[in-house]
């Protein structure tokens, strides 16, 4: 267990448990790391990253940007609205483009699912796949499963629900994955229209009642609704489904047992889950976001280690 | 080929030497903590606080650090280098920092850790303890201010220090069969 199966991050379903144990392990330093006064370590110090983002991003983007440079790595950013892509560049030749500038890795985010296969097939560098459409976003999960052991624990065995926008999401795919590696139970909770069709066939449980799934549960990864992937009405209104889909105070009091609140984020106050529930103790979304750059600092030192091989 | 440099009863000894000197040039270690190098440091320095201990009834502060984040040979060597566990929960900062190892050889390593001491803040000062010191050779300038045993040893041949609940045995190894 000292290297990576893969040079690449494309998704969770192309690593093994001993991969994912890996990046817990070195993300686990990375932790001890950035809460030293000085939080930054040289060891990327002669790699160059390119961030490539064909969608928009907050979050992740900056979560990246300052797990590289935590790492001492160069970094320059590029985002689709104002490169040539606009003017009809292929996406080979605006990623070779960079690299020829001696870029030694790409974290990319993409709406095309299977954009980084396709780039990983053609190009040297290392790729980390920072969401690409619907498909996967696997730093996300990393992140996600990452903070629930730290609050609950070895997750063997552990039942976890996935609540909300299973169709338009990548969060729910790479975490379905990363969680059954782990040996935790998954459900998919929704509106029949938000969950695909056959995803029951990936070994999850499937459930359309919100109240019964966090009785069931230990831990509920809230999703945000998608409305900008949304081109046709799933359900009739927010309202509506924030009173089928949305979490509440009062119901996780008549719970009888404390469970563990997660959000990819950005939150939709009001609609996934209420803001007392968002900030209440049972919720780690500020976890997340802190364990977020310790991952992302973990995978890319893991990945570039392997570089020279 | 395979030879015993230091067993048990010499390591015993190296261990009250050294000891003495630590407290001749740091007192009572009120204001001096001893920091050993993850991985293969810390039996030597947890060996050093026990004896301190036994010897003078001082209880120093000790604490454990990695190096791997600090290495230069990165992306150079064969293997990933994986990083160990960090023990450090007191101020560096103003503090005589007494840095523990068991082989002194290159020098890289003490060079990687000079800085990684500097991440957790400025100490007033850094000693160096070595079980070995390898005379031969030296890539940085890099010397110990306490010294368990020297040896004159070829680039090819390999030091092993082995603990086993305690007890301390020191072999010279040469390339045939590491």
């Amino acid at each position: 267990m000292s290297l990576l199966s893969t040079k690449h991050l494309l998704g969770i379903n192309d690593i093994t448990l001993d991969d994912i144990n890996l990046i817990f392990k070195t993300a686990d330093n990375f932790m001890e790391v950035i809460n030293r006064p000085i939080k930054k370590v040289p060891s990327l110090r002669d790699i160059t990253i390119a961030n490539v983002f064909f969608e928009n991003s907050t979050r992740t983007k900056i979560s990246f940007e300052l797990a590289e440079k935590r790492l001492s790595a160069d970094v320059v950013n590029f985002s689709s609205s104002s490169s040539s892509v606009t003017k009809g560049e292929t996406l080979i030749d605006t990623v070779n483009n960079i690299l020829a500038m001696k870029v030694d890795m790409v974290v990319m985010r993409h709406p095309a699912p299977g954009a980084h296969q396709f780039l990983a097939r053609h190009i040297d560098a290392n790729i980390i796949n920072a969401g690409d459409g619907t498909h996967e976003h696997p730093t996300q999960a990393l992140l996600d499963a990452f903070s629930l052991r730290q609050k609950m624990g070895d997750l063997n065995g552990k039942k976890i629900v996935i609540v909300g926008d299973i169709l338009h999401s990548r969060v729910a795919l790479s975490n379905i994955y990363c969680l059954q590696r782990l040996g935790a139970k998954v459900r998919v909770c929704g509106p029949p229209t938000l969950l695909p069709k056959h995803i029951s066939s990936l070994g999850v449980e499937v459930s359309h009642n919100l109240k019964e799934s966090l009785t069931w549960c230990d831990a509920a990864n809230m999703l945000r609704i998608q409305l900008e992937r949304q081109e046709d009405k799933y359900f009739p209104s927010l309202r509506e489904y924030s009173l089928q889909y949305g979490v509440t105070l009062p119901m996780l009091e008549k719970l009888d047992k404390e469970i563990v609140l997660m959000h990819p984020g950005p939150i939709n106050r009001g609609v996934e889950i209420t803001s007392e529930v968002a900030d209440s103790e049972q919720s780690i979304i500020l976890n997340q976001v802190e364990n977020g750059v310790a991952i992302r600092m973990a995978v890319l030192y893991l990945l570039a280690g392997k570089a020279n091989d | 080929m395979k030879r015993i440099i230091l067993e048990q009863q010499q390591v015993d000894l190296i261990l009250t030497r050294i000891c003495h000197q630590l407290v001749e040039d740091h007192g009572d270690f009120s204001n001096t903590a001893i920091l050993a190098l993850q991985p293969k440091g810390t039996p030597f320095g947890k060996a050093l606080v026990h004896r301190l201990n036994q010897l003078f009834g001082i209880q120093p502060t000790y604490g454990e650090l990695d190096t791997t984040f600090h290495r230069d040979d990165f992306r150079r060597s064969d293997k990933l280098l994986i990083p160990n566990e960090v023990n450090i929960d007191f101020e560096i900062e103003n503090k005589r920092i007494i840095l523990v190892d068991d082989v002194l050889y290159t020098g890289r390593s003490i060079r990687a850790a000079l800085d990684a001491v500097n991440d957790y803040g400025r100490p007033a000062s850094i000693d160096l303890v070595t079980l070995i010191n390898r005379k031969y050779k030296r890539e940085v300038p890099i010397q110990p201010d306490y010294i368990g045993e020297d040896i004159d040893s070829r680039t090819d041949d390999y030091v092993k220090v082995e603990w086993n609940q305690n007890q301390c045995k020191v072999w010279i190894i040469t390339d045939n069969d590491k």
